[in-house]
């Protein structure tokens, strides 16, 4: 949990509260001017766009940091990488491409087992199967889009993740907010997580049914609110629930924090709840042989009644998929409209995780996959260690290759992040309205494509301009060799 | 008896108002107290004690953990799917190789009608050989966010260039092909807003339009009196013109229905009553209007007059993700307020440079245009004499659809019907078409049937062995 030391808390608000009365200020001329000037013909009658508060933030606070966002790269988001330098002459307002490109670590990518970049195992056969098979299908699954491949990776799945059947999805996001107005609508209750991710409450929202939330990771809370809903039943007719699915993550991607699988699994059995697990982040990047939260808390897959993942963190691809029980597996091919209207998913993306996932499993007759999985919870625990030492305020737990720094204050987070890419270190900050206003981080993603050498430079890097901004809020270990007594692992 | 009653109560009454007539008793602080002072005081003050008693509530009793626990235990869920029945274990044909005109399916060449690979890119060389170099060069996945290190240089030139195509000032691209409608509508409509749409758009316009929380009115579909009448009503009836913001969301090409969209005769209506217009141009890029660049173009209308168009990239393009394009507030207010643009991964590198080279083909060869709009002609000829069943669709439209001329009685009927037409055409005469299929989740009411989706390398012998296997098969299956 993050702990807000009070002056902090204070100096935070006071930054916010100056760019918010500046922006006002600068709001004020604006109106002024715009009576002066008269509009134009084309927009008389009709409503802007954006109405002037609904994007005071966009207009006074996020487009002065705009060059820290959606930096463009010119190669593959490798462990390193070229990023594209901009320009922009209206002070931020704007910002145009260059020629230019510097070569920087990549510390933000979603890119745990390193499957990024071409792959000599994986790219021969994906290029194979575009010739066979071309870039895209032109058609949904039902009609005429369903090739070999998808029917093999979805065996695949299946057998990888510990269910009994599994069906694809072209895209992550469509996978959460098609599939759960399927299988609950009006009269269901949804509890779900306070900080899950927007497909999911999308996909709440736009199922009909009651969507209620509990507090963060905490499964007494759970079992506070199931109990007082079913003893109330549906709001105002107080009829009992039809049914109750309990959604939550494998790693919550802005915290780095593990789901408390297990309590929570013992709670939904109890209360027979349904369950829904959100591995986006976690399949592949976590567990033993990388099966997920499952493996690693020791959870027995049969006990989730549906899971879902996404190939585009460690699988270098694209898409979702959902594993669950035939029959539940069955109804959805006949009913999820993702399934029924959307392009199927590009035949190369098939190949690429179908080879991905053999890799992973031993079955291309190497050892790398094992060598990834190792390499990836060894790189996260000792980056994760060092930061702490150094004095960082680190979230997230052991073996979660995500790790948040937390900057709290406005003027910090684009000091870390030009000072960093200053010095070839590209990292992703994140801020308000992703995360809470007062609670500003830098996010770090580690990759099994990171060699020892990378991380003790990202490490040399991040301690230099931390010291500089001073976001070393705790107070540091004193300092040791950090190349003592570490072999590499080739 | 009664006389001695009434006698008591003159006699009380007497008393009564005796006192209420006697003069004045007192004089108090210079106002004479009269008799019936004390009757309007008394009164007072009982009003004043019945007002300040609390009400009578039944007293609130919460459950105790006791009963809270007996209620948990009697719950039963209902399942999570319901009972599986026959007709939810259709499986569809796999195919063997690419979706081209020819397909391989279960060892069989099929000559392909269900893949809307309208331009014949699937398998055109130029294509393949971009996408290998980008596969080379950045690997299958972007790894990120369009906002973290997952913008790539082909995502801001693919966007480049389809603005420089169409003529508009800028584009964005998003990842995925339905996601396009449904992240773009409620970035723009919020709480309040008013959308005029069309009964017949499919399911990620309607989720679009769920989500977004506006008024929603819908016209008869593809009728353009009832579109005024109910722009007409709406105007009525709007209360803050300048802070409500008003759009008519349609489809260029209807994939439930084939038609096409007047859109000179909507944009006259929407400069008439002040609306904007949202578009979809998902089956309509890369295939109306002399170059291709679509409605606008067909219909001779400029393409500054429309605000917002969208389109998904997996039909004329032959790759995956959609774009939507339109003045540079249009588009830079989606990179901060679309949510699947900011909270999914992009678009894969190699599709992209896909997009790239299909638009760049589609410049140099206009040649193929020509040559999808005579397939088109011919297939519609072919099959206007199909018994039992009927064209539906636009004379225009690449998808050709077939309603039946007369409904068996229940929709599930009609499913089976046209679900055995389109099997045995598959496997009698190797014919591959598509049925449509409706979710349950979709609100759409316009009537199913069988969809054939034309494209450009189809040869003539194609279209004339598909409609005589129709006309065979209907003719079996419908008598």
């Amino acid at each position: 949990m993050v702990r807000l030391p009070y002056t902090t808390a204070l100096t935070t608000l006071f930054s916010y509260g100056l760019l918010f009365v500046f922006g006002q200020l600068r709001d004020f001329f604006r109106k002024l001017l715009g009576w002066i000037r008269k509009p134009k013909d084309q927009l008389k009658g009709y409503a802007p766009i954006c109405l002037g508060l609904e994007d005071f933030y966009v207009r006074r606070l996020y487009l002065r940091i705009q060059d820290c966002f959606g930096r463009p790269i010119a190669s593959a988001p490798d462990s390193w990488f070229d990023v594209v330098e901009r320009c922009s002459n209206d002070n931020n307002k704007t910002l145009h491409r260059t020629e230019k490109t510097s070569r920087c670590l990549n510390l933000g990518s979603y890119n745990y087992l390193g499957f990024a970049a071409a792959d000599e195992y994986c790219t021969p056969r994906v290029i194979q199967s575009l010739k066979e098979y071309s870039a895209s299908t032109c058609s949904t699954r039902v009609e005429g889009g369903t090739t070999k491949l998808h029917v093999e990776l979805e065996e695949l799945v299946a057998r990888f993740v510990g269910k009994e059947a599994a069906i694809l999805f072209g895209m992550g996001y469509v996978t959460n907010s098609a599939l759960i107005p399927c299988i609950i609508g009006k009269g269901g209750l949804i509890i779900s997580d306070s900080l899950n991710h927007n497909s999911i409450v999308n996909g709440a929202r736009g199922s009909g049914a009651t969507v209620r939330v509990f507090q963060h990771n905490t499964p007494s809370h759970l079992e506070e609110v199931l109990r007082e809903q079913i003893a109330e039943g549906q709001p105002r007719t107080h009829r009992p629930w039809k049914k109750i699915i309990v959604i939550v993550e494998g790693i919550y991607s802005m915290e780095g924090e593990l789901c408390k699988l297990p309590e929570i699994i013992a709670v939904c059995k109890k209360y027979k709840a349904y369950t829904y697990l959100d591995e986006a982040h976690s399949i592949g990047a976590v567990g033993k042989s990388g099966r997920g939260v499952c493996e690693l808390l020791g959870v027995d897959p049969a006990d989730v009644d549906i899971m879902m993942g996404t190939f585009t963190k460690s699988f270098g691809s694209c898409g979702g998929y959902i594993a669950a029980s035939k029959e539940i597996i069955q109804y959805l091919k006949f009913s999820c409209p993702a399934h029924l209207y959307a392009t199927s998913m590009s035949p190369p993306a098939v190949q690429q995780v179908i080879s991905a996932i053999k890799v992973i499993l031993g079955e291309d007759g190497s050892s790398r996959g094992a060598q990834k999985l190792a390499r990836i919870r060894e790189n996260s625990n000792f980056f994760r260690s060092e930061l702490q030492k150094m004095g960082f305020e680190v979230l997230g737990d052991n073996d979660s290759p995500v790790m948040p720094i937390m900057l709290y204050n406005p003027a910090k987070i684009p000091a870390f992040s030009r000072e960093c890419l200053r010095q070839n270190v590209a990292v992703v900050t994140v801020a308000f309205p992703a995360t809470p206003l007062l609670l500003a981080r830098a996010r770090i993603c580690i990759s099994a494509s990171h060699t020892r050498e990378d991380l003790i430079k990202a490490l040399e890097v991040i301690s230099k301009v931390g010291d500089l901004i001073g976001v070393k809020y705790f107070p540091a270990e004193p300092p040791k060799h950090l190349n003592q007594g570490h072999n590499k692992l080739e | 008896m009664a006389l001695a009653m009434v006698n008591v109560t003159a006699s009380v009454l007497d008393w009564a108002s005796s006192y209420f007539d006697a003069p004045t008793r007192a004089v108090v602080f210079g106002v004479p107290i009269d008799g019936h002072l004390v009757v309007e005081a008394l009164l007072v003050v009982v009003i004043l004690f019945q007002l300040t008693r609390k009400s009578y509530k039944p007293p609130k009793k919460p459950l105790t953990e006791k009963e809270i626990d007996e209620l948990c235990d009697d719950w039963v869920p209902e399942p999570l799917t319901p009972q599986i029945t026959e007709d939810m274990t259709y499986e569809p044909p796999t195919l063997e190789s690419a979706a081209g005109p020819h397909a391989i399916v279960n060892g069989k060449e099929v000559v392909n009608f269900a893949s809307a690979n309208y331009l014949g890119l699937v398998g055109n060389e130029k294509i393949t050989d971009s996408c290998v170099g980008a596969l080379e060069k950045y690997g299958v996945g972007s790894c990120g966010p369009r906002g973290f290190y997952g913008t790539i240089d082909v995502h801001l030139d693919c966007e480049q260039k389809i603005a420089k195509f169409l003529g508009t000032p800028d584009s964005i691209l998003y990842s995925y092909g339905i996601s396009t409608i449904f992240s773009v509508i409620p970035a723009f409509c919020k709480k309040g807003d008013i959308i005029v749409a069309d009964e017949g758009v499919h399911w990620a316009v309607q989720n679009g339009l769920y989500l977004s929380r506006s008024t929603v009115v819908y016209f008869k579909h593809n009728d353009m009196k009832s579109l005024e009448n109910k722009l007409e009503e709406v105007t009525r009836r709007s209360k803050h013109p300048e802070k409500v913001r008003r759009y008519i969301v349609v489809e260029a090409i209807y994939q439930n229905s084939g038609q096409i969209a007047p859109l000179d005769e909507i944009v006259r209506l929407k400069e008439k009553y002040r609306f904007r217009i949202i578009l979809d141009e998902s089956h309509s890029f890369g295939v109306l209007g002399n170059s291709g660049r679509g409605l606008a173009d067909h219909c001779g209308v400029p393409i500054e007059k429309i605000d917002i168009i969208t389109a998904g990239m997996g039909n004329a393009l032959a790759t995956d993700g959609g774009f939507c394009t339109g003045s540079v507030r249009v588009v830079d207010h989606q990179r901060l307020s679309s949510s699947g643009y900011v909270f999914s991964a992009s678009l894969p590198p190699y599709l992209a440079s896909a997009a790239i080279a299909a638009v760049d083909y589609l410049e140099e060869n206009p040649s193929v245009l020509s040559k999808l709009r005579t397939n088109i002609a011919t297939l519609f000829n072919e099959l206007s004499d199909v018994p039992g069943l009927v064209l539906a669709s636009h004379i225009l439209s690449p998808i050709v659809f077939l309603k039946l001329k007369k409904s068996t009685g229940t929709g599930k009927t009609d499913i089976d019907l046209l679900d055995s037409i389109a099997k045995q055409a598959l496997e009698e005469d190797s014919v591959l078409i598509a049925t449509t299929k409706r979710s349950s989740l979709d609100k759409c009411k316009l009537p199913i049937g069988l969809r054939l989706f034309v494209s450009a390398s189809h040869s003539e012998s194609d279209l004339l062995k598909a409609a005589a296997s129709l006309k065979r098969v209907a003719a079996l299956v419908i008598s």
